[in-house]
């Protein structure tokens, strides 16, 4: 599975309840209230979890946060700058 | 304090069962265990339940004027009653009794429905004109007291709680789908409905009279509004001066009673600020409860202690346990009758139980302060959006919000997300219900666990657009504030706060509460104080916490306010209640109840099982889903959850004719 498939999965189970239907790429979680302001750390916590890495305060914003889309470019970011500072 | 119900004819004279009288006000016995008693005739049945608090000895209703024309019972207190029966008495008015109750008998048959605007209190009544066949059913101005009623079969019949009026088998008991989309957007229903089809409320300030067969309604009495050229220009000083001496003479005459009076207080501004009125002015004994919390941030011992070392009283606390809080959820919502949305109900049904085993009826309480004064976070925030819609890439702007909640926004890391959700809708700064769209949007969230069938009955309806055509003209000039104000008051003051949180659990021990900061003299002068008094800056209830600083210690006036609140998930999902809980969320018991999607639900629960802590919104969806399975197995399903009581009664009036009377 890839980056993306497994944040949609962990969003449509733990926020909309298996409910996936309407969840588009670029639907803005907070605009339609898919994750309130306290949940986002739970999706924090996943990102953490499920890709070793870790998330700064100062990234937890909108564009990396706010739709399937911005996280999977965020991911990507982020695996990018670790493999670069390992090479 | 009492429960009263009743049947009416609406289309002339026949059979009035005794018995049904009887077993409706043997649901009530719980607002009133100290005596029963039953009028009755060919149109009409009344029955009272009596908490007796003021005239112990003759006060037994139902009550009736010099020529036994007209017949009242009634449930609740006009503290004002000396001084309007000392007029009646003038006027030729005889009276039988020492209690209120004859006092607004007496001034009702002097100037009918008129005489709503002369009384101070908190009271749900039914006047019966035997003469005119005329029914006369009124409720207090913000809706203290509780008064339910239903028309079927041309018949019009009321209680003071709708599990009397489903005493009557021939009315159906369904939960209403409108209502359901309500209270999971608003907290609670819209007034007139309740959570069952077809059973109203009779709104608060409002009157309702049976006359000729038809029934009309009348609002006697709204929240005020008033334009600005009609607000007061006083200075802060001299406002505050005259908010004690409101405030003093509203307590004073709410300590009228022939039983002790006590107080909670629980260490916040408002309930201090109430029991140190009482201690300082009128009785240094008085008896003092709270609750206490071993979670923390909910516990708010520190400044409770503090009051009990300050005003020196003899203080009473329960520590809510969350095994307590719900295992007696189930017994709570009996009470309630309708699904909630937080748990803070709970303790205070907790608590009434302490009051009324200490040997106390009657407590003062703070309820009303928030809503009147300014306290609420939701002002604030809708402030400082307002704010913030001016610039809203300005950080600093946005940080202003981190500083509302902090109770919820514990983690620090949270900063960030904070602006990108209140910032949600600034561009709707105009709409009238501006103040309240980012609590009512997430809580409608909840609604995705709405079952398909559910949701198809609910259909197209707009709960927004109904508020919305409900605001008065004057709602339109209102500034940002006020129209807050206003919304808070109408929508979740009665319907939440007075009954969920208010009267249904402290009668539920029969303890009655009374609420200085809701007499109406003092909600008529603070609408006509400036916003910018009410909330300085970012300061919530500047006026009272400046009224109050003779009294009260700085620690008390300038702490930081901490909502009252208490745990959900650990509650219901502890060792001892995540049985129940499990039941009442079973794919069984979703099913049966039809109002949830099960898959969705147990998803939930199951995420709920995995997490140490549930978000703001999946612990609402959690208490909402639970308490409205719990609704729907007491009321619809299993009623009566509970038998009423078998009443002996002590005074029976009975003017029925003889066919009739061998039909009981």
């Amino acid at each position: 599975m890839d980056h993306s498939a497994k944040v949609k999965e962990f969003v449509v189970e733990n926020f909309l309840f298996g409910d996936g239907e309407s969840l588009k790429d670029d639907t803005s979680f907070m605009e339609e209230g898919i994750i309130d302001s306290t949940g986002i750390l739970e999706l924090v916590f996943f990102l953490e979890e499920t890709f070793g890495f870790s998330v700064e305060d100062d990234e937890l914003v909108p564009d990396n946060m706010d739709s399937l889309q911005n996280i999977s470019r965020f991911i990507n970011r982020k695996l990018n700058a670790n493999s670069a500072s390992e090479a | 304090m009492c429960g009263i119900a009743g049947i009416c004819r609406l289309d002339g004279p026949g059979h009035v069962s005794l018995n049904l009288i009887k077993s409706m006000t043997g649901f009530l016995c719980h607002r009133g265990p100290d005596e029963t008693g039953i009028y009755l005739d060919d149109n009409i049945g009344l029955g009272h339940a009596r908490l007796s608090i003021i005239d112990l000895s003759t006060g037994s209703q139902p009550v009736h004027n010099e020529d036994k024309s007209l017949w009242i019972v009634y449930n609740g207190e006009v503290f004002n009653y000396p001084e309007l029966k000392e007029d009646l008495q003038g006027k030729g008015h005889r009276f039988y009794t020492t209690s209120d109750t004859e006092v607004l008998l007496h001034l009702y048959e002097e100037q009918g429905p008129d005489c709503l605007a002369q009384l101070n209190g908190q009271f749900a009544v039914a006047i019966w004109d035997a003469k005119k066949k005329e029914l006369f059913l009124a409720r207090d101005r913000v809706g203290i007291r509780p008064l339910y009623y239903t028309i079927s079969n041309n018949t019009l019949i009321f209680a003071s709680e709708i599990k009397s009026i489903f005493a009557n088998k021939n009315i159906s008991r369904r939960i209403d789908p409108i209502a359901m989309d309500q209270i999971f957007t608003f907290w609670t229903t819209l007034t007139p409905r309740t959570g069952f089809k077809d059973i109203y409320e009779l709104p608060p300030g409002h009157y309702l009279k049976t006359s000729n067969g038809k029934v009309t309604f009348r609002k006697y009495w709204d929240i005020p509004l008033y334009r600005r050229s009609e607000q007061s220009s006083l200075a802060p000083q001299k406002i505050c001066r005259q908010v004690q001496d409101l405030l003093c003479d509203a307590v004073r005459i709410r300590l009228r009673a022939d039983v002790p009076v006590g107080c909670y207080l629980s260490g916040g501004l408002d309930s201090s600020g109430a029991a140190a009125l009482v201690v300082r002015n009128f009785n240094k004994d008085v008896r003092t409860f709270g609750i206490r919390f071993n979670s923390d941030g909910f516990d708010e011992g520190e400044y409770q202690s503090m009051m009990v070392r300050h005003l020196n009283v003899n203080h009473t606390d329960l520590t809510a346990t969350n095994e307590q809080i719900g295992a007696s959820l189930p017994n709570c919502l009996w009470h309630c009758e309708k699904p909630l949305l937080r748990a803070g109900p709970v303790p205070l049904f907790m608590l009434s139980d302490v009051v009324r085993r200490s040997g106390y009826k009657v407590v003062i309480t703070g309820e009303g302060a928030d809503e009147i004064f300014g306290g609420y976070n939701i002002f604030r925030e809708a402030k400082v959006r307002r704010f913030l819609s001016k610039y809203p890439n300005s950080q600093r702007r946005a940080e202003l919000i981190g500083r509302l909640y902090p109770y919820i926004f514990r983690n620090p890391r949270l900063k960030c997300t904070l602006q990108s959700f209140f910032a949600r809708g600034l561009d709707k700064i105009d709409d009238p219900l501006f103040s309240h769209f980012i609590r009512w949007d997430s809580t409608s969230r909840i609604k995705t666990f709405f079952s398909q069938e559910l949701t198809a009955a609910i259909g197209q309806y707009d709960g927004y657009k109904q508020v919305r055509q409900s605001l008065p003209a004057a709602y339109e000039q209102a500034d940002g504030l006020t129209r807050a104000q206003y919304l808070e008051m109408s929508i979740f003051l009665s319907n939440y706060l007075l009954s969920s949180q208010g009267d249904r659990v402290a009668m539920a021990h029969s303890v009655e509460i009374r609420l200085p900061f809701l007499d109406f003299r003092v909600i008529d002068f603070m609408a006509r104080i400036p916003s910018k008094w009410k909330i300085l800056g970012l300061n919530e209830k500047h006026i009272l916490k400046k009224s109050f600083e003779g009294i009260l210690p700085e620690e008390i006036t300038c702490r930081p306010k901490n909502p009252y609140r208490a745990p959900i998930k650990q509650s219901l999902m502890n060792e001892k209640t995540a049985e129940y809980t499990k039941d009442a969320l079973s794919e069984k018991s979703l099913k049966k109840a039809g109002l949830f999607d099960a898959k969705k639900v147990t998803r939930l629960l199951q995420k709920a099982q995995k997490l140490d802590e549930l978000s703001e919104i999946d612990s609402m969806a959690l208490v909402g889903i639970l308490s409205s399975q719990i609704i729907h197995n007491q009321f619809v399903q299993d009623f009566p959850a509970r038998p009423g009581n078998t009443i002996s009664l002590n005074l029976i009036v009975d003017r029925r004719s003889q066919a009739s009377r061998t039909m009981s």
